[in-house]
């Protein structure tokens, strides 16, 4: 399967990564040959496989609904690119 | 003092021959005369790693110390570590000073043990040279124009040159056993929820596993005593008892059923390690143990299956560094779209980019069944084979990397030439089993690795495997020349 430069390009925008316009060939060349080596898969032959999420097939475990964790704003805005009031600044979103 | 086992070094602690504070001195400065050379560390935590050691002596004094109060080791820079820089050798986290600690760091800390540092790796660990490092590459003890393996590839260098005694690391595909196999070391990825992954940075959650890296199968199962057990606050971790792992070391191989897989001694396999890995069989042989031909038909489909389903979990495990509550962020950006995509775009090196894209295209709407729904299934194909073969042998063996290292820059520009030499790693994460390496050889002076696979929750008895043969061989006490 080959993917052009479109296709980069939209995906990019799905992950909200910005790349340069002279990096998007090795893109197309490299995702290409990357998904070339994926479609192997479908030479097998998985009728009736359960598809597989957990290496144990473990469930989910649920827990009590009690709080547990304290509120440690103070420490972990201390670390934020840019704050003011306990919130996180990011550019006007709403006018 | 850095050529003693934990053992040693413990008695010599707790005997006074030596305090943790002039072991730990001792360490910090074979760190100060060797890093520059080799890159192994991001980090070193002198001071911080002195107060530790303080603190251990006097537990030490006062006789409340454990088997490693004292003795220091080196965490990979993906263990989030309170008030010290975890930047998963990303740019993304080079202004990340985490402000809460990994179980694993906790559990550590509260053995006793002194931090000397945080190791280079491969950049959120995707990698398997250590050269997608935002920090730079790492260089191997054993020839420094060679690549160390990785993604914990800083670990593996600090222990080959003895600048830490042990090593934590984590194996999402390899991670932990090719760099051991690459370094001469004893590494060990144990089954999938046997060490929490809270507070480990996440890049493909139901893969990824925490581990101890080390000089021998004894001084692995001691550290894996610490690390191992259940943790509510990691949801996928595991409710089972934490057996003594140094216990059974020393029980007979007699019996011991080995399947060799014959998919993993196929071409691809330089002629070389395939000699030195019957070589170490043979050895196995003369403990007492059956070989057995064994097939795992579905081998071919590992690399692609975990090519979709690693990029996939970590397109989305990454979309929460966004430069909004921590990390790296563009100057100016326009709005919040620029925000986004330029602190991504800034913040993550080549080799994260490309994965983020192959997993935000398998994710995306029309593509979810032909690529991630496919790769879950092959998955199950994968580990069905194990099932299988586990039903008629104890343990599975074969090499670990198909070559020994590579030069540096060898591999930087053909992503799945460097993909598909993790073949024989991939499968045991896929199928959650554990997985170890260990020293099993040279090829040219490089070092070689016999990999040995074992059934869930198994740990005990790889770690037996592996001690009784470093107790029949010496490969795992070389040490490169200029480290000695």
């Amino acid at each position: 399967m080959s993917l052009d430069k479109t296709d980069v390009e939209k995906i990019a925008h799905l992950a909200r990564l910005a790349i340069n316009e002279n990096d998007i060939p090795g893109y197309v060349r490299d995702l290409s040959n990357i998904f070339n080596l994926v479609e192997h898969l479908s030479d097998a032959d998985t009728s009736d496989i359960m598809p597989m999420a957990h290496p144990l097939d473990a469930h989910q475990r649920l827990r009590p609904d009690v709080v547990t964790e304290t509120n440690q704003r103070e420490l972990f805005q201390s670390i934020a690119p840019e704050t003011a009031d306990g919130l996180y600044l990011v550019p006007q979103v709403i006018e | 003092m850095h050529n003693k086992s934990l053992s040693e070094l413990s008695a010599s602690l707790h005997s006074g021959e030596f305090s943790s504070v002039e072991l730990t001195q001792h360490y910090l400065d074979r760190i100060n005369a060797h890093n520059s050379n080799l890159n192994a560390f991001i980090t070193v935590c002198d001071d911080r790693a002195l107060e530790q050691a303080k603190m251990a002596d006097q537990q030490l004094q006062q006789k409340n110390a454990g088997i490693l109060t004292g003795i220091p080791l080196a965490h990979k820079d993906i263990f989030c570590t309170q008030g010290v820089l975890t930047s998963c050798a990303s740019k993304m986290l080079s202004n990340f000073i985490s402000p809460y600690n990994a179980t694993v760091v906790e559990k550590i800390n509260a053995a006793g043990m002194v931090t000397l540092g945080k190791t280079n790796m491969d950049e959120f660990a995707m990698g398997s040279s250590n050269e997608t490092s935002f920090y730079g590459a790492v260089k191997n003890p054993w020839d420094t124009k060679r690549v160390p393996g990785g993604s914990s590839g800083g670990s593996a260098a600090a222990i080959a040159a003895r600048l830490a005694p042990i090593a934590t690391g984590t194996d999402t595909g390899g991670s932990i056993r090719q760099p051991a196999s690459l370094c001469n070391l004893t590494g060990l990825k144990p089954t999938y929820g046997r060490i929490s992954r809270y507070g480990m940075i996440a890049f493909a959650s139901s893969l990824d596993q925490a581990g101890p890296m080390a000089n021998s199968a004894e001084d692995a199962a001691i550290l894996l005593n610490v690390m191992s057990g259940f943790d509510e606050r990691d949801s996928t971790s595991v409710e089972r008892d934490v057996p003594d792992y140094t216990a059974d070391l020393n029980s007979s191989l007699a019996g011991l059923r080995i399947g060799l897989p014959k998919e993993y001694f196929d071409e691809g396999l330089d002629p070389e390690v395939a000699t030195t890995i019957e070589a170490a069989i043979k050895v196995y042989e003369s403990l007492g143990a059956t070989i057995k031909e064994i097939t795992l038909p579905n081998t071919h489909l590992a690399v692609p299956t975990y090519y979709v389903v690693a990029p996939a979990e970590c397109s989305s495990n990454l979309s929460r560094m966004d430069g909004v509550r921590f990390g790296h962020r563009c100057e100016n950006p326009k709005d919040l779209q620029d925000l986004y995509q330029r602190s991504r775009g800034e913040g993550f090196g080549d080799e994260v980019k490309r994965r983020i894209l192959i997993g935000a295209y398998a994710l995306s709407a029309g593509y979810y069944d032909a690529y991630y729904l496919k790769a879950q299934q092959c998955r199950r194909l994968i580990s069905n084979d194990f099932t299988q073969a586990f039903a008629d042998v104890d343990v599975i063996m074969g090499p670990t990397s198909p070559t020994t290292a590579s030069n540096l820059g060898d591999n930087i520009d053909d992503p799945v030439a460097t993909y598909l030499a993790d073949i024989y790693t991939i499968s045991a994460n896929l199928a959650g089993l554990p997985g170890m390496s260990i020293p099993a050889g040279f090829v040219n002076g490089l070092p070689v690795g016999l990999q040995i696979i074992g059934n869930h929750f198994d740990e005990a008895r790889l770690l037996n495997v592996a001690h009784r043969y470093q107790q029949a061989t010496d490969w795992h006490t070389q040490i490169p020349a200029a480290f000695k």
